[in-house]
């Protein structure tokens, strides 16, 4: 056998050796078998120092090309090898992406619909100029009913049915509020005109059934200047109930009726129709009472120490718990004040469910079935 | 306030059909609540004519009749004494609604007989108090007639709700006024004339006392009191009230129709001279509901020489009252100071049409022409003989004259009205104008309402806006500051919304739940005295609540009753301090019961604990801009919670910010709740306002670039050390190069000695100027260890 047939015969040899092995353990003992200080193309490569100049420049050059080949099959060989490695080491690692979640806090948590509902209000009147003001539950005789001019006995008074405390050793006793009303008279104190506010807050009256719970929310709004009229008002309450309702057009009914802290005094009827339980608002041949409005009463500035000669306004008062019934469809007053977490779950709002002017008050449409 | 159609007729000439009368009424401010058409009401009755009877096979009461009604003949079982054949009455056929039981008529075997149909009574059509028969209408009436034809069932009852300013609508006439004034018809004359009498002299009447000022009455001799006539009857039913006799119905009639309340004595009761004065006390009556009513000085009463005849203006006693067998009678005019009677009605709890209406002011000019009136429709309908009519004191008449500017109706409303209509509606409702640059108007007694003073324009404008219609009212948007609008809410309320989606954000659940509590939770929480209800709706919520965790606790109580296992709420509201105005104090709170962590298949189940409410403090305080790194937890101050796993957050420690912890077990049993709770509280107005408006730019920010590099320390220390004390001392070792210490571990027992705890530090340094070099590092190392052992004396474990 001549040299250059060992030559092919070991490249041929070693080309298989590195092409079969079957791991990456198996392909460096061909490593060293062949390229190691005593593999096999090493042992070649050392024989060069003992040939003459003439017989080096013949297999000086063809031994260098065998352990190139080599060093750059095995090199191929060992990433082809990784490869598979790899993919087999992820098949192993197949977990079963079924497995549920814990609950995630940021879906969990619901603000209650009454909050949401404030803040719903809060939002369309901020746009039409109203601040927030508040007062307390605990009342004086004197703002709930005296400075609202409901005279002391008159059968006004009675209208409300009014928890009161015991009286103290002046024969003064306080109130738990029955409306948000005593809140104009105490804003109006402590600032000067004109005035334009929303007042939200928690009310109460001795009074239980299904549409009447010992507590709700009412809100109450203002405003005082030396203009404002009654086509203020409407257009107030049209442009508010719009917004809230989320529709183009609402059609108000302004009824006369009597309140002893407006003069002239209205309800305030909204146009609508009923489809099976849901109500539609703004359309339909229908009237809905939504709330009391009208014209302040002089007698509710002088008590509130605005120059009722020189001021006028409107004052109008909704409740917060009824509107959030109607908007979502929650047919139960009283429901909303047991706690009960599955209502809550159902009836209330994800803490980035936060309404807005520009993306809309309700996230009714964000998605398809 | 009910009244028919034809009544309204009997004041108000018009054409104007019901439909027009209903919208109307509703627009001008007398809200129509219900309307009933009686045509409706006897649909599926009809005349019909019992052509033959026969005994029934097996009951010896009924009969088995055949009828004849429009649709031909049929046979039905009937058991009235009264059915015999040739008697016409009302057939109800099958699917008629019996008003009386609201029952539905079907086809029926009684005692094994079929039915088809039912003769009925009185009683059964809700017309009478008659059971013992069929109705027997006139033999001239058709056949096939509509029974509500027949039995002049035709005329509609209206029902409007009256505001308490409208006195003056609790009587037909009043009503028929305003629908006049709106353009309905024309207000027909009064009809009563003066009383005639041939006599001269009268009952001595005396008044005293300011409730009532004045007292007419008219004795009447030899009256016939009796059933009343149909139309009388067919009217008081068509209101909801039972005829009883022609005396006490005309004096029902008369309030209904003027908003008059009379009372009719039997004259043959009273003795000698009437006296309406304050009562004395000690002074009592039976009064015609049969109770026995005690007297005080603020009650009026009217009395006769023998003792008290009745309460004034409220009702008249049992004594004295008029009977069928009454002939002689003395009528009662009289009129009443409102707040007396209301305050009087109102100690008494009697409710009465008279109080109803004097307590709303009743009309003064009424007491002359109310007498006259009744002692007309006695004498037409009882006869007998009216002596001249007597009076004590003087009728008021109040006299309110106010000034107004008409072009107060533009200001006020922005409709323009004309002059001259203003003044049509103001005439039309009987007020008196004379116009001038500024009108003199007069108010009419009839309407106490309509007040002298800062409010009277607003009064007339009212008036006239109502009448004129408000739907004509033009829809005028409030003037606009230019550009866009500005943030109108406090910072309490902004901080109020944060913490809200704060909380909701961390898998809480918002509840709201009474401003009250019981006694025995109210004391478990300390409440101020003074802060029981004096009528509370329930012995459950007599007390406000001196803190959001009662209501929250009841609320979890009740859920976890229903089964649930993991329970976080929360409330944003107001917590009570004393008894006066603004005693309140905003607070946030929450609770976690049950298991934080359920039953999952990647860690273990884990229940509530304290440091989760110490988590939810953090982050409400977060929510109102306090820096969860400058609170310290010191020691609590309340006993809500568990001593030893609790605390309060605060900057100053003399000012907590908010409370954590574990409930007090003793809480949780008076609460019958079983699971772990853990509750937090947070005082949103503890933490300071901003100084100044404050811009909303953020500080420069210097990044350093060089690597930061982490170190371990272990310590052991006496187990009494808390955590807070080695992270500040080893924070404070070198504040320049060491930004953030972290506890990764933190053990008693194994193999630690008794008193001792192990509480690994992970600190982390960062460089800002150069790399550091292991010289640096091993510097650093020593401040820390060294600052931790001198204020804990801690020591590096080996």
């Amino acid at each position: 056998m001549s040299a250059e047939q060992n030559l092919d015969e070991l490249e041929t040899q070693l080309m298989q050796q590195i092409s079969t092995a079957p791991d990456a353990p198996a392909l460096e003992a061909v490593r060293v078998a062949s390229l190691g200080k005593k593999g096999s193309v090493s042992a070649l490569l050392k024989t060069l120092g003992g040939m003459s100049a003439e017989e080096r420049q013949v297999k000086g050059p063809a031994f260098n090309v065998l352990r190139d080949q080599i060093t750059k099959a095995i090199a191929a060989k060992k990433s082809e090898l990784d490869i598979a490695a790899l993919n087999a080491r992820l098949v192993d690692e197949k977990q079963d992406m079924t497995l549920p979640l814990l609950d995630d806090p940021l879906l969990e948590g619901r603000l209650h619909p009454v909050s949401q509902v404030m803040e719903e209000i809060s939002a369309i009147f901020a746009d039409m100029g109203f601040d927030v003001a508040e007062g307390p539950d605990m009342e004086s005789e004197f703002y709930n009913f005296t400075a609202l001019n409901i005279p002391e006995a008159h059968p006004a008074r009675q209208m409300h049915d009014t928890f009161y405390f015991e009286p103290d050793e002046n024969g003064e006793r306080l109130l738990l509020r029955t409306h948000t009303s005593p809140v104009q008279v105490r804003t109006m104190e402590n600032g000067e005109p004109p005035f334009r506010f929303i007042a939200p807050g928690r009310t109460y009256r001795c009074d239980s059934d299904q549409t009447h719970t010992p507590m709700f929310h009412q809100v109450e709004g203002l405003v005082v200047d030396e203009t404002t009229h009654m086509g203020h008002l409407k257009h107030t309450l049209e442009a508010f109930l719009a917004a809230f309702f989320e529709v183009d057009d609402m059609s108000l009914r302004l009824r006369p009726s009597y309140f002893p802290f407006t003069e002239p005094s209205m309800e305030i009827d909204m146009q609508c129709r009923r489809d099976g339980n849901q109500l539609i608002v703004g359309e339909g041949d229908d009237w809905m009472e939504i709330g009391g409005s009208g014209m302040i009463n002089p007698e509710v500035l002088r008590h509130a120490g605005v120059d009722a000669t020189k001021y006028q306004g409107f004052a109008f008062g909704m409740g917060i718990d009824r509107l959030a019934m109607l908007k979502y469809g929650a047919p139960d007053l009283r429901a909303f004040f047991e706690s009960d977490v599955r209502w809550l779950k159902h009836y209330g709002f994800m803490p980035i469910d936060v309404p807005g002017l520009a993306a809309g008050l309700s996230n009714k449409s964000l998605s398809g079935k | 306030m009910k009244f028919t159609l034809n009544w309204l007729h009997d004041h108000l000439e018009t054409d104007a059909s019901l439909e027009a009368i209903v919208d109307t009424l509703t627009l001008i401010g007398l809200e129509v609540e219900e309307l009933v058409d009686p045509s409706a009401l006897f649909e599926n009755f009809e005349v019909a004519e019992i052509l033959a009877t026969e005994p029934h096979p097996d009951a010896d009461k009924l009969q088995i009749c055949t009828v004849k009604s429009g649709s031909g003949e049929q046979k039905l079982v009937c058991g009235a004494p009264n059915a015999r054949a040739g008697l016409k009455g009302i057939l109800a056929q099958q699917g008629a609604v019996i008003p009386s039981n609201g029952m539905v008529l079907g086809k029926a075997k009684i005692r094994g007989v079929e039915s088809n149909g039912m003769m009925c009574s009185g009683a059964e059509l809700g017309l009478s108090g008659d059971h013992d028969g069929i109705i027997e209408l006139d033999a001239g009436v058709k056949i096939g007639t509509s029974a509500a034809q027949a039995l002049g069932q035709t005329d509609p009852m209206i029902e409007i709700a009256i505001t308490p300013n409208r006195p003056d609508c609790l009587g037909v006439r009043g009503i028929a006024r305003d629908l006049a004034a709106a353009g309905l018809g024309t207000l027909k004359a009064d009809v009563a004339a003066p009383i005639q009498s041939d006599t001269k002299s009268g009952v001595a009447i005396n008044v005293e006392g300011d409730t009532c000022p004045v007292f007419a009455g008219c004795l009447i001799e030899g009256v016939k009191n009796q059933a009343s006539p149909a139309w009388l009857q067919t009217r008081l039913r068509a209101i909801g009230l039972n005829p009883i006799s022609a005396l006490v119905d005309i004096t029902n009639y008369i309030s209904y129709d003027r908003g008059r309340p009379l009372h009719v004595y039997d004259a043959d009761k009273v003795s000698g001279a009437v006296t309406a004065r304050q009562a004395k006390s000690g002074e009592s009556f039976v009064a015609l509901d049969e109770q026995t009513y005690e007297l005080t000085p603020a009650d009026c009463v009217i009395v006769d020489e023998q003792g008290v005849l009745g309460l004034g203006g409220i009702m008249g006693g049992m004594e004295s009252g008029s009977s069928l067998e009454t002939t002689n009678v003395l009528v009662e005019s009289a009129w009443f100071d409102a707040i007396a009677i209301a305050m009087s009605g109102r100690h008494h709890h009697i409710e009465s049409d008279a109080r109803y209406r004097f307590e709303r002011g009743v009309d003064p000019a009424s007491v002359e022409t109310g007498l006259n009136l009744a002692v007309q429709m006695i004498v037409d309908i009882c006869g007998g003989t009216p002596q001249a009519p007597t009076m004590g004191g003087q009728v008021p008449r109040p006299e309110t004259k106010v000034d107004f500017d008409p072009a107060r109706v533009q200001q006020l409303t922005g409709l323009r009205v004309e002059e001259s209509e203003m003044q049509r509606i103001l005439d039309a409702l009987g007020f008196g104008v004379e116009t001038g640059k500024t009108w003199t108007v007069s108010v009419p007694s009839w309407r106490p309402d309509v007040a002298a003073g800062l409010q009277s324009s607003a009064h007339i404008v009212e008036e006239i806006t109502r009448i004129y219609g408000l739907q004509e009212v033009p829809s005028t948007p409030l003037p606009k500051r230019a550009g866009v609008a500005r943030p109108t809410l406090t910072l309490a309320q902004r901080r109020a919304g944060l913490m809200r989606r704060a909380l909701a954000g961390r898998g809480m659940v918002e509840a709201l739940t009474w401003s009250f509590v019981s006694e025995a939770q109210a004391n478990l929480f300390h409440v101020a005295d003074g802060l029981k209800l004096a009528n509370p709706i329930s012995s459950e919520l007599s007390h406000m609540r001196p803190s959001l965790l009662p209501g929250l606790l009841d609320a979890l109580q009740r859920n976890s009753d229903r089964g649930a296992q993991s329970l976080a709420l929360f409330e944003l509201g107001n917590e009570f301090l004393a008894p006066e105005p603004g005693a309140q104090r905003f607070v946030g709170a929450g609770v976690r019961a049950g298991l934080a962590t359920p039953k999952n298949w990647q860690s273990r189940a884990a229940s509530v604990d304290a440091y989760q409410a110490r988590g939810d403090a953090q982050a409400a305080l977060a929510a109102c801009g306090v820096d969860a790194g400058a609170l310290q937890v010191l020691p609590p101050q309340s006993d809500s919670y568990h001593p030893g796993r609790s605390g309060v957050l605060a900057r100053n420690p003399k000012q907590p910010m908010a409370a954590f912890g574990e409930v007090h077990p003793a809480i949780l049993q008076a609460f019958g709740i079983t699971l772990p709770v853990v509750a937090f509280e947070v005082y949103p107005d503890t933490v300071p306002a901003p100084k100044g408006s404050g811009s909303p730019a953020r500080s420069a920010l210097d990044l350093s670039n060089l690597q930061s590099l982490c170190r371990d320390f272990a310590f052991e220390v006496e187990a009494q050390v808390e955590a807070a004390q080695l992270v500040r001392a080893a924070k404070g070792a070198d504040k320049k190069l060491i930004s953030e210490v972290r506890v990764f571990d933190a053990f008693e027992g194994g193999n630690l000695a008794e008193g001792v705890k192990s509480i690994a530090l992970e600190v982390t340094l960062q460089p800002k100027d150069q790399t550091l070099t292991d010289v640096d590092i091993e510097a650093v190392s020593e401040k820390i260890t060294g600052a931790v052992e001198k204020a804990t004396g801690g020591k590096l474990r080996g």
